[in-house]
């Protein structure tokens, strides 16, 4: 028996606002515990909620960005469910008018280009985060309370964990092209639930739904559907059934176990939110926020190389994350030769991030700096040994480079008439290499080079030395 | 009508726990007064827009700024045991939903 | 102090004339309250640092009409480091980090918060019984019920404790108690007050008002706390007018519609001939009176249970346990936390209303329930929009009955709900409505109902003003009180 796999994942991602959803707190990633609540998330009674605009606008950049349709007349809705990190014991979301509808993700799997639907769209409100103590109590901390997310779910489209992997890798760079959200896995925000069932081919109705729980990276959730594949497609050929239920992905085995048994639908008792007006999104206001949306990675990507000439791999590397993307257009604007932004940011740049293990904004370089040294290289101001020293400098405390450059003594000496003399006494002094050099040994050109150099501090300009030097070495 | 098993369930849902003698007497009087309700089956709605939310306004937003009205000190006093600056709580059962 | 004699203008006169100070007002309040406490048992906390905040408005200097008065709070109203009970041992411990803003507002004029006062739990309820703490009684006479939610509110300002009281209304919570106790008191338009801090029941439903012996008073304190607030997103941005300054007892040319159905069958034969005879006075100061229909009211009642329940469902699953107010000993995890916490902390009837909602929330009874009587109201707020393009008000008795006996119905929920058919209309459709003194029935007071348009609560205080004009009802000294003094 052969069986055809259907996947549908829901992502969640926090939205990158500065307030929460429905209350003014701040919101910070990894802050003190309960340092960032109010009483609205703390569910005190009488408190009410009132709506972040910006909350909701990155909400519809995503879906934009998704090629969704946005809802004009929408609710909130209350989802009604009772543990210790959801402090009103509802969870305000968009249940009957999601923000967004109707949109997709193009993937493409060895060559296939496929669009993977979006069901829908919503805003709601981050949990709280629980912590277990080994005495029988936890812990709650309500930081995270409130925090703005958009749920976006996929339609059932996906029928293999490679499919799976790059609707997530998709959604990823498009949502973060957006600057929407930071969507890192590892910070929280983005969370990834799965389902999967498998059938019969042919089959005109879909098996039993598995829900996949604890996939903390995209690699986990290909490991995890790959062997829950598997394991359902044994049982079956043997003849039994699949059960509903949640499981769990052990990273270590790579394993799924059960978690526990699915009693029927969940009774959320959804209902309008009473404490909130209807919202009318205007048409004027989606294309506002539409002319507002960064160019996608694709985009970008084209751009690079039919406009600025970049090779295709090289484009890719740049439009991988939107910070690189970003940094490069920036530093293209100071003038500096595009092709030679690249291959900075692709050497000398990546290879010190992946050195110190940080990223392009957790350092000192600004793409202005950048600029700054490739445009000292190109005008012959520095070498490009002296710029490794300048990148150093610029990169670890953020020294501007032109002023750094010339503080430090280090613009490189081109005047014939400085190095004219200098050279003459050199080869006044090494009548031997010049000798070697009529032999036809060449190893004589390096060594006087080098003995130039060595009195020049590295300054002298190889290009004027060199052209300088062998006019003398033939006329001699 | 509504049945003891009705009650049971719902009572589950709402997390109240009911004493027996409790279930019977919210069994006829939730009866009563769901029956009470029900004729509202009398009334014909086809075709008329639910009224869920009142008031006057429409599209209330708040602008994006991030602030503290309380501090965590006020935010604990009311909390019955606390941690380190945590809430603490007997012991989560079901932790598989946490994240 | 004893307020039977005094108006808010009366009051400010003596402060401003510097006859007497806010801390002796504020003393003598305190004293008078705490004194008749045992009669009558309408306040669950008396704010012990009402003389401090007097001392410093006398400091600051007497400003505006309310400025160094003392007012009542119902004890649903959350005030900033005072206790705040809901009237629910859930909340025993509560203490506020934050004020509702009608207190803010109260506070910015500079009324004194005299304490806390009395209500059913979570406003669930018409009489105070179902109060956690006491039940209040009715000043007319000790043996009956002050009405409710707002029965402490209303007890008090009948038996001349304070010169006005802030009240909630979701289903009558204001009215009822006022006509019970032979005061007025108005619930405003939905929207008109914020509900930011006020301890939600129904919050389509819910909107604070104001509770006085004169209609003056409640025009007063009604201009103070209305107004347009950030924190709530559904309250109105519709300019206050200065209710006091354009109070108007002219009801020439003024339509008045009365709902046949509102002579609901059973109605006590002298709220009826009290009812008629405010309306005959009407007549005479040139109103025209008319008799409409409103074919859906008898539905009126099952609209609003189902719809208040399944909020309050919802809004008190908030009480866990877990941030604050009562916590449940000796539990093993977190949900024998949860279930023992509320099982404990709340009392039946509350448990009734949250039973219900959540039925009427859950899957298979949604459509059936909820999602229909939201399409009723839809009708029925039609309905009365029909009524009032046509009228200017709508009138009738506040109450079937005066005052009934304590422990007369706490057995039977079903008669306690039909208590509120009358006033639960103004409700569902979020106009603004009165109560206000019309006579007596067997000694008891007996109110006449004013619903209004929207936002036109100026016509409704003037013409609960022009019928407190005509009767001075206010003159009447409460009888259980005759003997006291």
């Amino acid at each position: 028996m052969n069986f055809e796999t259907t996947i549908g994942l829901e992502v969640h991602v926090e939205l990158k606002t500065k307030s929460k959803m429905y209350s003014p707190s701040p919101v910070a990633y990894g802050a003190e515990s309960n340092i960032n609540t109010n009483v609205i998330d703390f569910g005190f009674p009488g408190t009410l909620p009132t709506v972040n605009k910006n909350g909701y606008r990155l909400g519809v950049m995503v879906a934009l960005a998704l090629n969704a349709e946005i809802e004009n007349h929408t609710h909130f809705d209350r989802k009604n469910y009772f543990y210790p990190d959801n402090p009103k014991a509802y969870q305000i979301t968009q249940q009957d008018k999601p923000l967004g509808h109707d949109g997709y993700i193009e993937i493409d799997v060895d060559g296939n280009k496929k669009k993977i639907g979006v069901e829908e769209l919503h805003v709601e409100e981050d949990a709280g985060k629980n912590t277990h103590g080994n005495n029988g109590y936890s812990y709650v901390d309500l930081n995270r309370q409130g925090t703005p997310l958009i749920e976006i779910v996929s339609k059932p489209d996906m029928h293999s964990p490679e499919e799976a992997y790059q609707y997530l890798e998709n959604l990823r760079k498009i949502v973060q092209f957006t600057g929407a959200s930071d969507v890192k896995m590892e910070e929280g925000s983005m969370r990834v639930d799965t389902n999967i069932s498998i059938r019969p081919v042919g089959s005109d109705t879909y098996g039993t739904k598995v829900e996949l729980k604890n996939l903390n990276s995209f690699n986990h959730v290909k490991l995890g559907l790959a062997y829950e594949e598997k394991r359902q497609a044994a049982i079956l050929k043997q003849g039994g059934t699949i059960g509903q239920e949640t499981r769990r992905f052990d990273e270590k085995t790579g394993e799924t176990f059960l978690m526990r048994v699915k009693s029927g639908a969940d009774d959320y008792r959804y209902f309008p939110e009473p404490d909130l007006p209807d919202f009318e999104i205007s048409p004027e206001w989606i294309a506002e926020i539409k002319s507002t949306l960064p160019e996608t990675a694709s985009v970008r990507r084209e751009k690079y190389i039919n406009e600025l000439g970049i090779p295709e791999y090289d484009a890719g590397v740049l439009t991988d994350t939107k910070e690189m993307s970003d940094f490069f257009d920036e530093a293209v604007t100071y003038k500096a030769n595009p092709k030679l932004v690249s291959n900075w940011l692709m050497g000398e740049v990546n290879a010190y991030l992946n050195d110190k293990k940080i990223g392009l904004l957790d350092t000192k370089l600004t793409p202005e700096h950048l600029a700054k040294m490739i445009n000292l290289i190109s005008d012959g101001t520095i070498s490009s040994k002296i710029a490794k020293k300048v990148f150093q400098e610029t990169i670890s405390n953020g020294t501007e480079p032109e002023e750094w450059v010339k503080s430090k003594g280090l613009v490189q000496e081109s005047d014939p008439a400085v190095l004219t003399p200098m050279i003459m006494e050199i080869l006044d002094n090494n009548e031997q290499s010049i000798e070697d050099f009529k032999n036809g040994k060449d190893r004589a050109v390096g060594f006087l080079i080098g003995q130039i150099m060595k009195q020049t501090h590295g300054q002298a300009n190889p290009k004027v030395v060199n052209k300088i030097l062998m006019t003398e070495l033939k006329s001699r | 009508m509504i049945s003891k098993e009705e009650i049971l369930h719902v009572a589950k849902l709402a997390n109240l726990k009911l004493q027996d003698d409790e279930v019977d007497d919210f069994v006829s009087q939730l009866g009563q007064i769901v029956e009470m309700e029900g004729n509202l089956a009398d009334v014909d709605t086809t075709g008329v827009e639910p009224t869920y939310n009142m008031g006057d306004t429409n599209t209330v937003f708040r602008e994006d700024k991030g602030i503290h009205t309380q501090t965590r000190e006020q935010m604990l006093e009311n909390v019955p045991e606390t941690d380190n600056n945590l809430i603490k709580v007997p012991t989560i059962v079901d932790k598989e939903d946490d994240e | 102090m004893d307020y039977m004699k005094e108006t808010i203008d009366s009051l400010h006169k003596k402060l401003a004339d510097k006859e007497l100070t806010s801390e002796e007002l504020t003393n003598q309040t305190l004293d008078n309250i705490n004194a008749k406490q045992k009669d009558l048992n309408t306040f669950i906390t008396v704010n012990d640092k009402a003389v401090e905040a007097a001392k410093k408005v006398d400091e600051d200097g007497i400003k505006g009409p309310l400025s160094g008065i003392p007012i009542a709070i119902k004890d649903n109203i959350v005030t900033n480091g005072i206790k705040t009970t809901a009237a629910s041992k859930i909340l025993y411990n509560f203490m506020p980090v934050y004020s509702a803003t009608v207190m803010e507002k109260l506070e910015a004029a500079g009324a004194i918060d005299a304490g806390k006062t009395n209500l059913d739990e979570f406003a669930m309820g018409s009489s105070t019984e179902t109060s956690y703490y006491k039940t209040s009684v009715n000043p007319w006479d000790f043996s009956r019920v002050p009405g409710g939610s707002s029965g402490g509110s209303a007890a008090a300002v009948a038996a001349g404790e304070v010169v006005a009281a802030l009240g909630t209304d979701t289903g009558g919570s204001i009215r009822q108690p006022s006509a019970f106790n032979g005061i007025f008191g108005i619930k405003p338009t939905y929207g008109r007050v914020s509900r930011w801090g006020v301890i939600a029941f129904a919050s389509s439903l819910d909107q604070v008002g104001v509770m006085s012996k004169r209609v003056e008073d409640s025009a007063t304190v009604l201009a103070t706390i209305a107004g347009h607030d950030d924190h709530d997103s559904t309250s109105s941005n519709e300019p206050v007018p200065d209710y006091r300054a354009n109070l108007n007892k002219d009801m020439t040319g003024v339509k008045i519609a009365v709902p046949k159905e509102f002579w609901h069958e059973g109605t006590h034969p002298d709220v009826v001939e009290s009812t008629k005879k405010a309306l005959d006075a009407y007549k005479k100061m040139g109103a025209t009176v008319e008799e409409v229909s409103l074919p859906t009211l008898k539905h009126a009642v099952e609209v609003y249970y189902v719809l208040a329940s399944s909020e309050a469902s919802s809004n008190l699953q908030r009480y866990d346990g877990v941030r604050y107010g009562y916590r449940a000993k000796d539990v093993k995890n977190i949900n024998d936390l949860f279930v023992n916490s509320r099982s404990e902390g709340f009392g039946d009837e509350v448990k009734r209303r949250i039973m219900l909602g959540t039925f009427a929330l859950s899957a298979g009874a949604y459509d059936a329930y909820f999602k229909k009587a939201a399409q009723v109201r839809t009708m029925f707020i039609e309905e009365l929009s029909a009524v009032l393009d046509k009228y200017d008000l709508i009138m009738g008795p506040s109450t079937t009955s005066p005052a009934f006996k304590i422990g007369e119905k706490v057995d039977d929920p079903l008669a306690m709900y039909m208590n509120d058919i009358l006033t639960i209309p103004a409700n569902l459709a979020g106009l603004p409505a009165a109560s206000v003194p019309a006579g007596l029935a067997e000694g008891l007071p007996v109110g006449l109902q004013i619903i209004g348009k929207p936002f036109a609560e100026q016509a409704v205080l003037n013409a609960a003003y022009a019928l407190q004009e005509e009767n001075k009802f206010y003159e009447k000294i409460p009888t259980a009180l005759k003997g006291e003094d």
